[in-house]
């Protein structure tokens, strides 16, 4: 058996399965205050009266990083960066302690200035002077030869609890993100760390002794262990795991957008058959840009709540909620008391909902009935809109070459894949207004942790080698060789993957359905005056998201018309596995 | 975060997959450190600079402004009506008011050729910078430009298209043509009878350096704009007047051109030529780059750069200063030098040998200009090479004035396709392209109008 388990904003679901089929299910309202006590209830809620011995994987989403990084509950963290001409680095600058050496290197990963050692040691007297505990060292091209940061680090003496590095971070380009994503992932690491320590104590003080599985941003999961190198790889889990719970459901034939329907916000994505798009250049959290790497996702602040107003002789729905829908005791109307005096929602406070809107619709000069439906269809055409803007947004990308640009796959979505509350009502309201398949997705209200569940392992790792100066590396794997010729593309690619796959089976991958895919393998041939010196290779690998393999009679099961499993009531006994 | 204070589009296409050969300067690898450095120094995250993906030419943008013999397709790949495109997407996002300025990073190049194309002449076989502004000239209803073509070879290509018309401003700086390819662009070149003042160009000495670029911008070229008041001012930005670049001999700087951009004020600006990939393109496009966007670019320095290296000498300096004052004082004295040109004998028609370095033949060009006062004139053009082509195009301008259409409608209808391999029409004002071709059988085929 299985649990995904998925601490959100609002509620924390979680689901218990197994191949044939989803055993149990959970929904429970979320204490902000105290996520630990959240987790364990949900936990409670579908493992009562299971064998732990049962259990072989257990996946966690929660919000523990988010909520640190917005609200910025975090520990100061020193940064040292070292970046030689371009961009000022203050213009980069993360917190108070933020200290620039001197030190460069070039984008071919040449040294151009050393490193200045003395102004390391006194930043890092000055870190123990303030009582700063989390360092982070970044240096400009770190990924191209990380030589200077690691330096840093000899330097830095004792004193500290967590150091984190650049180049390890991530293998891409933009020095301004891998400063953000080094700060980010120092000032989450004791939170984090102390968080799943405890969670691990708890699980182990009731049987359950397996290796815990965080979720990602991109949608992927990695082991506790694996985690707590990069901490802020959890960060926005939350979206990630309902895009993974609707890709239980994509039929695999086509793209799809998906649209998980909130109360404030509808949050959409895409699949490409059953892969969900990824964003190419990292996640954004609040005001940080990052190279976290996510799905591709558009946000608007149309949902269930949204305020429903007229203003000026017009309708608007959103962007902001003032509380719950009427019909479940608010004071503003929403799309969801537009749903419920139509008839669409059936509830007892129906006439709560008509009392609501009527005041609005007599500013209109339009009847209730009208007005309501004004009102849903407005909803409707703001999601539509916004899955139009992510799908061009997708194609519009810029490629570098004439290939991709001439014969580049463009999205062209066949299915709108629903989740959410509201789900049912909103997929009905949806077919009205487009011609693509609407479909809401099985078990709507748990897809997100059904997708936590399920989702595989994923990694990328991106590996450079350069025949001129004789080096291949791959800095946020530790790994750097010397090459020699003929030293060809083939051999980068080969090596490549087989870091991929050190990097996933170590973060927990399924050593025997793994399944890697070279994403990009670039050659160039470097000439000087009119001579071959060598070749500069770029290749990147990874392993992308998707569904654990074995699942799926689950699938089919959940994607069901009739439901041949009702979720069992805590405590019911379990049929043998 | 940084934010710019113009907002730029930029089109960034290296063509990865396209080279002229494997060990060309317009290779494969000609962009891919640019795009290392552009990434690391995180520009495309910077809030106001836009990436806008190319959107290829078409044939009849590229019919527009050249005669290809036989057509585009034998004379241009897909990676020129991509890169030609790039000028064009940046163009359409600052016209239509999306970005403040516009930059097209992308390869290969364009200002060396010409109106009649029957090959690629310096790297060059379709005019970018040409196709962009014609483009936006029909689409947007511009008239005036200003191309100031910074590369540091002479634009003779983009010079010979706006030869003839008054609304185009054409300066080139460039190193002496008596040092460097294609050997042209002296201060005697000032333009057409029917435009004559509005090409400028002023030849620097081998070892110019920032001061002597900057010079030349302050003295002739912002005097000179000012004047001119141009709608759009186009920047061909090559690069190769950098002090590491292997084909040329100028000591240019990245935060000399990055001054050069800032104080240009281009709207747009389109990249040509420049090889030195590694220790100039790089770190140039970052300063062109941030100095568009109006950000700080004072820390944009080479690995190597050091100022008292690159210095230029008092001579070099005496040298740029005396060429600045003659190319000044004949823009100043453009009316009374057009009225000595119009006296001479034969002032409306040229004789002209152009050389094709790639594959080495030469062109022979008769041409002809209706005199004239209210618009840029037509053009007949009977052009033959020493590989055996033989071809007459006829240019009618977009604003041209009824008498001269009427003239250039004539030469094509009377243009006999005995003579010629085939007779072509670019009909401004109809935005018309047509051929008249020798069929194989030797009879005259019909005019057909393509785009």
């Amino acid at each position: 058996m299985i649990i995904g388990l998925d601490v959100g904003g609002t509620h924390t679901d979680v689901v218990l399965l197994e191949q044939s089929g989803l055993l149990r299910q959970a929904k429970i309202p979320t204490d902000p205050a105290d996520l630990f006590r959240s987790l364990f209830a949900a936990l409670e809620a579908v493992t009562a009266g299971v064998p732990p011995e049962r259990i072989r994987r257990i996946v966690l989403s929660t919000t523990l990083t988010t909520n640190a990084v917005i609200q910025g509950n975090t520990p100061p963290v020193g940064l040292i960066v070292s970046a030689g001409p371009g961009i000022d680095p203050e213009a980069f600058r993360m917190g108070e302690a933020y200290v620039c050496v001197r030190g460069s290197i070039d984008h071919r990963g040449r040294e151009i200035e050393p490193l200045d050692e003395a102004e390391v040691r006194r930043a890092a007297d000055r870190f123990r002077r303030e009582g700063i505990r989390q360092v982070g060292i970044v240096g400009k091209f770190s990924v191209r030869n990380p030589a200077h940061e690691l330096a840093i680090r000899e330097r830095l003496g004792d004193g500290f609890d967590g150091v984190f590095l650049g180049h390890r971070v991530s293998g891409r380009l933009n020095f301004a993100r891998r400063i953000a994503t080094t700060y980010l992932n120092a000032a989450v690491d004791p939170l984090h760390r102390s968080f799943f320590e405890a969670v691990r104590a708890s699980l182990a003080e009731k049987g359950l002794h397996l290796p815990l599985r965080l979720l990602k941003a991109d949608g992927g999961n990695m082991r506790l262990e694996a985690s707590l190198e990069c901490p802020i790889q959890t960060v926005l889990s939350g979206p990630a795991a309902s895009v993974m719970g609707a890709v239980a459901a994509a039929a695999g034939e086509g793209d799809a957008v998906v649209m998980d329907i909130g109360g404030t916000t509808t949050d959409l994505a895409v699949l490409i058959g059953p892969a969900p798009v990824l964003n190419p250049h990292g996640i954004t959290i609040g005001a940080y840009r990052t190279l976290i790497r996510s799905l591709e996702t558009l946000s608007i602040g149309t949902g269930g709540d949204s305020a429903v107003r007229v203003e000026d002789g017009r309708l608007a729905v959103g962007p902001d909620r003032r509380g719950p829908a009427m019909v479940f005791g608010g004071a503003h109307p929403t799309p969801t008391d537009a749903m419920a005096a139509l008839g669409m929602l059936p509830h007892p406070a129906r006439e709560r909902a008509c009392e609501g809107l009527r005041p609005l619709a007599a500013r209109l000069g339009l009847d209730l009935d009208a007005f309501a439906r004004a009102v849903v269809d407005t909803a409707c055409r703001q999601m539509l809109a916004a899955a139009d803007r992510l799908v061009e947004a997708i194609n519009a990308q810029p490629v570098y070459t004439v290939h991709e640009l001439k014969e580049g796959y463009r999205v062209r979505p066949r299915a709108i894949l629903v989740l959410g509350g509201p789900a049912p009502y909103f997929a009905a309201a949806l077919r009205a207004f487009t011609p693509l398949a609407v479909r809401v997705v099985p078990r709507w209200e748990v897809a997100n942790a059904i997708g936590a569940a399920l989702a595989r392992t994923t990694c990328e790792v991106e590996f450079f080698a350069d025949t001129e100066r004789r080096i291949a590396c791959a800095p946020a794997e530790n790994f750097q060789e010397a090459i020699a010729p003929p030293y060809g593309l083939k051999d980068a690619t080969a090596r490549a993957l087989a870091l991929l796959r050190v990097k996933a089976l170590a973060r927990g991958a399924n050593p025997d359905f793994l399944e890697m895919e070279v994403v990009e393998a670039q050659e160039f041939h470097m000439i000087r005056g009119f001579h071959t010196t060598g070749k500069n290779l770029r290749v990147r690998v990874q392993v992308k998201p998707g569904l654990i393999h074995g699942y799926d009679a689950l699938l089919a099961h959940l994607s069901a018309p009739a439901d041949p499993l009702p979720p069992r009531a805590a405590g019911e006994a379990l049929p043998p596995c | 975060m940084l934010k710019a204070r113009h907002r730029v589009g930029l089109v960034f296409f290296p063509a990865y997959d396209w080279a002229i050969h494997p060990q060309h300067p317009e290779r494969e690898e000609r962009l891919l450190y640019t795009q290392d450095q552009i990434l690391e120094e995180g520009l495309f995250d910077v809030e106001g600079i836009l990436e806008l993906k190319p959107d290829p030419v078409v044939l009849a943008d590229i019919q527009r402004v050249h005669f290809c013999v036989p057509d585009p397709w034998q004379v241009a790949t897909e990676s020129h009506f991509i890169s030609a495109g790039g000028a064009k997407t940046v163009g359409m996002a600052v016209c239509e008011h999306r970005v403040d300025r516009g930059f097209a990073l992308v390869r290969p190049p364009g200002h060396h050729a010409m109106r009649v194309v029957h090959g690629s002449r310096g790297f060059c076989a379709i005019n970018i910078e040409a196709i962009m502004i014609e483009f936006l000239r029909r689409k947007y209803g511009i008239r005036r430009v200003a191309v100031v073509d910074t590369d540091c070879h002479h634009g003779d290509g983009t010079q010979d298209i706006y030869w003839h018309d008054p609304d185009t401003l054409f300066i080139s700086l460039h190193q002496d043509g008596r040092t460097l390819y294609p050997g042209s662009g002296f201060p005697d070149e000032l333009g057409g009878p029917n435009a004559f003042g509005t090409t400028l160009n002023i030849p620097l000495p081998p070892h110019t350096a920032e001061d002597g670029f900057l010079h030349a911008l302050r003295s002739v070229v912002r005097p000179v704009l000012d004047e001119f008041q141009p709608e759009l001012v186009v920047n061909s930005a090559g690069q190769d007047n950098h002090y590491t670049d292997p084909i040329t001999n100028m000591n240019f700087s990245a935060r000399g051109y990055a001054q050069l951009t800032e104080e240009l004020g281009a709207d747009i600006a389109v990249l040509e030529g420049g090889y030195a990939i590694e220790g100039a393109l790089p770190y140039v496009n970052v300063g062109i780059l941030l100095a568009m966007a109006g950000l700080d670019y004072r820390h944009v320095r080479e690995p190597d750069y050091e100022r008292h290296q690159i210095r230029q000498t008092a001579a070099v300096t005496e040298a740029v200063h005396r060429v600045c004052d003659l190319v000044l004082s004949c823009w100043q004295k453009r009316d009374k030098l057009r009225e000595q040109v119009l006296a001479r004998e034969n002032a409306y028609r040229r004789r002209r040998r152009i050389f094709y370095d790639t594959d080495g033949f030469t062109e022979t060009q008769l041409e002809e200009v209706t005199p004239c006062e209210r618009c840029g004139g037509a053009l007949r053009i009977d052009s033959t090479t020493d590989r055996g082509a033989h071809i007459l195009a006829v240019h009618i301008p977009h604003r041209a004035c009824p008498a001269c259409r009427d003239r250039g409608l004539a030469w094509f209808d009377e243009a006999s396709p005995k003579r010629f391999d085939r007779i072509v029409l670019q009909d401004g004002p109809a935005d018309r392209y047509a051929v008249k071709a020798r069929e194989a059988a030797g009879g005259a085929k019909g005019p057909s109008t393509h785009g």
